[in-house]
């Protein structure tokens, strides 16, 4: 083997789009081979287990980094565009720059570490906020055999390890000695446990109907077109489609994303948990809140979306790891939208909907998954399983959620 | 200290403001908490303090007037008018037609561009990230274009002299006027249907902070505040200053006086000043804009005192002058509805959750620079 | 398997490491070049421009505190549906899916159970 056979390989690599990233890593461990060879060594196996290793952790850290960057000029953008403004644009073509002036700013701002706070635990709590954050998406099934790791209790992983933010922002919250950040934290607590009984629930719905923990056997069990064209994701399914919404709304109040921003709730508690952060420390929490919301909503696709599975037969010439990134793409815009859309909640209402909704129409949801099952999983238990979750879904909101808020029960006098 | 009640909890004492983000301005209240609880609120004001109605004791007459734009400088020709109007009353000056309609055209404008960024700030202060706020402004900066082709200045107009106005309508800004009025339905119904489809904001505004019509009228509220909470009172009505009694609209009440009553009040009315400003911009007459009998040096109003008020956007804005027949005011005084309409804070947000003080207090739409003068 | 632990060790490891390195840039960009100057009011806690007087750390609501007991019993007993999910509905016999419907019952029952109670109320 010599240097020109392996640039040789990479035109022909090209032209397989499908499994450029599994062909790109064959050859960059057959490059170190060829090191080896060239001081003439036999290089150990060892060595290149670690540097597979190596290259699958790099590659995970570097794609959700620069996304993270990408999703945060581009959120500023476009919610500039639904608010009527124009969004950053001076650093670089379209504000491309805009993430690494920001960079720059966080890097060189001073650390202010208030005279109070508990500063260890202060500064701990931004990277216990960022190490579950960054591990997560490790789980995640990219495209056809693309899975860094493929444990077979992967989902019960994900939910142990992305359960470790909740800590770090009580941390942070704690350790600040600030009336605002003590809120906020009470308040992200409050909210998060919450919001994790339905987010794991629509999860073990899932794995119940696909018989697996294991990301990569879900999207797999969710392979193949209904008659020929329509495709059997869970989320076209009624029971899936509830657990979809569910799982959709707890990953928003899980990564505290707007409508669900009341840990950070800017115009009540200034900043809540991150007022006392600045520099660096506080791009840390950025940045955790960003990739953790990438990895959750990887989940979602995994889960309901059909992870890299093309939505349709014809369309599965684009590679099936581009198909997990364009429906991630969707869903992060859609989280800027809602965001752009929607005022805040209140917490006792926040809290009322996690409970008194959320939670029974997730076991409304199993119900029906369970009645979709046995019922041959065919049309038939499609309209059972829809009558299923219709049900608890009206009783709910008529009968449990008896303060009706509309415009119109309101009644306006004019004198003249 | 910190107190503990029954279950051994401790009430945490938090203080929102002067450097808070929705406290509008630097506005200050001492809240106790007891969880996400208030269960006591303290407002504390005076950061703002400008001392201005003490220097107006040292000024002449008509050098107070640029100051009162700084009193609520989010609509500054009303608070123009309302001490034009008590001078007026003071030294029983007339005023010309064509100057009323010219006051009632551009009071009836501000009064719509400070509804306007109410139901933008509103949203702000429910966590809306600004999204209704920009819109809202959009539309507000159309209308202070028009008052800075009218008085050369967007915000600070300095635009009403004792006895009319300080200059007549440029060629062609009535049209321009009347062409803006007509296209703003729209933005409004639109603005409407987004805002009250949207069950976040209904359950956010409905049932907070309701206020019954006795304890309003026993606190001093007025503007959309009173009537929100279903008393029919506008001092455009009570008292008819200007040619308000020859325009035809009505005065819009609420039935439940919550921040959503007096939320949709603001929208209501806008639609009544539309009404009014299209009559105005239809019977607006030719002739003088001043009345010449007043000098504006040297204008020495008799001995005497008097109260003139008019219905600002956020009340009943009120001045007592006292005149001991100098070139200068002996006595001075502003009545501000956003100060007065402040009383009764602490009783509609005690027992809601930290998130409704904002939107009780965002629901007052007050102005610092009033609040504090 | 062992392979798929190692990875995870290394990255839990890197993921460590990861944050560390743009503190310790940022740490040595402040001591060469910007030096900190700490002050009374810059290193005060934040509390709107106030001294923040009392203390802060103090007794929540004990309310909170039933909201986690409660989360605790649904989140076990979610946990407890892991096993059954691992198998699937493909492969859990009939009684095996009789007890799943009767454990969810007594979950739901106890859901209603807390909501009768009032315990879901935020106060």
């Amino acid at each position: 083997m010599n240097f020109i056979d392996l640039l040789k390989r990479i035109p022909e690599i090209c032209k397989t789009p499908e499994t450029l990233p599994l062909e790109g890593k064959k050859l960059i461990l057959d490059f170190v081979t060829w090191l080896g060879s060239l001081v003439g060594i036999a290089v150990p196996p060892w060595v290149l287990t670690l540097v597979n290793i190596l290259v699958v952790i790099v590659a995970i850290i570097a794609v959700f980094l620069i996304m993270f960057a990408l999703m945060s000029v581009w959120e500023r953008k476009i919610l500039a565009r639904a608010q009527n403004r124009y969004g950053p644009n001076r650093v670089g073509p379209w504000g491309l720059f805009q993430p690494v002036a920001d960079g720059i700013k966080m890097l060189t701002k001073e650390d202010i570490v208030p005279r109070n706070a508990d500063k260890v635990v202060h500064f701990i709590a931004p990277i216990v906020m960022l190490v579950p954050a960054l591990i997560l998406p490790v789980l995640l099934p990219y495209g056809r055999g693309m899975v860094a790791i493929d444990l077979s209790v992967g989902i019960l992983f994900f939910f142990a390890v992305g359960a470790g933010s909740e800590v770090a922002i009580f941390l942070a919250g704690w350790s600040s000695r600030n009336k605002y950040s003590i809120l906020g934290a009470m308040r992200a607590i409050a909210q998060m446990i919450s919001y994790e009984l339905p987010l794991v629930m629509s999860a073990v719905i899932v794995a119940l109907v696909a018989g697996t923990l294991s990301p990569t056997g879900i999207v797999e069990a969710q392979g193949g077109y209904q008659f020929g064209f329509f495709p059997n994701w869970f989320v076209f399914t009624p029971w899936g489609f509830v657990a979809c919404v569910l799982f959709y709304f707890s990953a928003l109040a899980e990564s505290n994303r707007s409508p669900f921003d009341l840990p950070e709730g800017e115009s009540e508690l200034v900043a809540g948990h991150l007022t006392e952060y600045s520099g660096f420390k506080y791009a840390l929490f950025f940045m955790a809140e960003y990739v953790g919301m990438f990895a959750i909503n990887g989940l979602l696709v995994t889960l309901f979306l059909g992870g890299y599975q093309a939505p349709l037969p014809f369309l599965t010439f684009i590679p099936s790891w581009c198909w997990f990134f364009i429906k991630l793409a969707f869903l992060a815009f859609s989280l800027v939208w809602v965001r752009a859309t929607m005022p805040r909640f209140r917490i006792d209402q926040m809290m009322q909907f996690a409970w008194k909704f959320m939670l029974p129409m997730s076991f409304a949801a199993l119900f029906s998954a369970a009645a979709w099952h046995y019922a041959g999983r065919g049309l038939l238990g499609w309209g059972i399983s829809a009558v299923l979750v219709a049900i608890p879904y009206f009783a709910l909101g008529y009968f449990c959620f008896t303060r009706h808020h509309s415009a119109d029960n309101r009644r306006y006098l004019f004198s003249e | 200290m910190t107190e503990a009640d029954g279950a051994g909890a401790q009430t945490l004492d938090v203080s929102l403001g002067p450097q808070h983000p929705s406290t509008h301005g630097v506005f200050r209240m001492n809240v106790r908490m007891d969880g996400e609880t208030v269960v006591k609120l303290q407002p504390v004001f005076g950061y703002l303090h400008r001392n201005h109605e003490k220097l107006a004791e040292g000024k002449s007459w008509l050098g107070s007037m640029p100051f009162t734009d700084r009193l609520d400088y989010i609509c500054p020709i009303t608070n123009n008018w309302g001490y034009a109007l008590a001078v007026e009353k003071l030294a029983g000056i007339e005023v010309p037609d064509r100057a009323e309609y010219i006051r009632v055209i551009v009071g009836e404008m501000t009064r719509i561009q400070n509804h306007t960024a109410f139901l933008g700030f509103i949203l702000g202060d429910m966590g809306a990230w600004g999204s209704a706020l920009m819109y809202a402004f959009r539309e507000r900066e159309k209308i202070l274009d028009l008052f800075e082709g009218l008085t050369g200045a967007r915000m600070m107009a300095n635009y009403m002299r004792f006895g009319g106005v300080r200059c007549d309508l440029p060629a062609g800004w009535l049209e321009k006027a009347r062409a803006y009025i007509e296209t703003y339905p729209a933005f409004l119904d639109e603005m409407e249907k987004f805002l009250t489809g949207n069950e976040i904001l209904l359950s956010r505004l409905q049932g907070v902070g309701v206020m019954s019509a006795e304890r309003a009228i026993n606190g001093g509220l007025s503007g959309p505040v009173l009537r929100a909470s279903g008393v029919d009172y506008d001092i455009r009505k009570v008292d008819g200053y200007g040619v308000y009694p020859r325009l035809k609209f009505r005065v819009p009440r609420g039935t439940v006086g919550d921040c959503f009553d007096r939320f949709m009040l603001r929208i209501l009315e806008i639609r009544e000043s539309i009404q009014i400003l299209q009559q105005a911009f239809a019977q607006i007459p030719q002739g003088p804009i001043l009345n010449p009998a007043v000098k504006t040096r040297g204008f020495k109003p008799p001995v005497g005192e008097a109260y003139g008020r008019i219905e600002g956007p956020k009340g009943e804005l009120g001045f007592h002058l006292v005149s001991d027949g100098g070139e200068k005011p002996y006595r001075y005084h502003i009545r501000p509805p956003s100060l007065i309409n402040l009383t009764l804070l602490e009783e509609m947000c005690v027992g809601t959750k930290i998130a409704d003080v904002m939107v009780i207090l965002g629901s007052i739409d007050i102005v610092l620079g009033e609040v504090d003068r | 398997m062992s392979y798929d632990y190692l990875l995870l060790t290394i990255f839990l490891a890197i993921a460590l490491i990861f944050p560390l390195v743009p503190l310790g840039l940022a740490w040595l960009w402040a001591r060469t070049l910007s030096p900190a100057k700490p002050g009374h009011d810059k290193q005060a806690t934040y509390e709107c421009g106030l001294e923040s007087e009392k203390p802060v750390q103090i007794q929540f609501q004990a309310h909170y505190y039933l909201y986690a007991l409660v989360f605790l019993v649904f989140d076990v007993e979610t946990v407890f549906l892991l096993p059954f999910a691992a198998m699937g509905f493909v492969n859990i016999p009939v009684v095996g899916f009789l007890s799943i419907m009767l454990f969810l019952l007594l979950l739901v029952e106890s859901l209603v159970w807390a909501w009768a109670k009032g315990i879901l109320e935020w106060k």
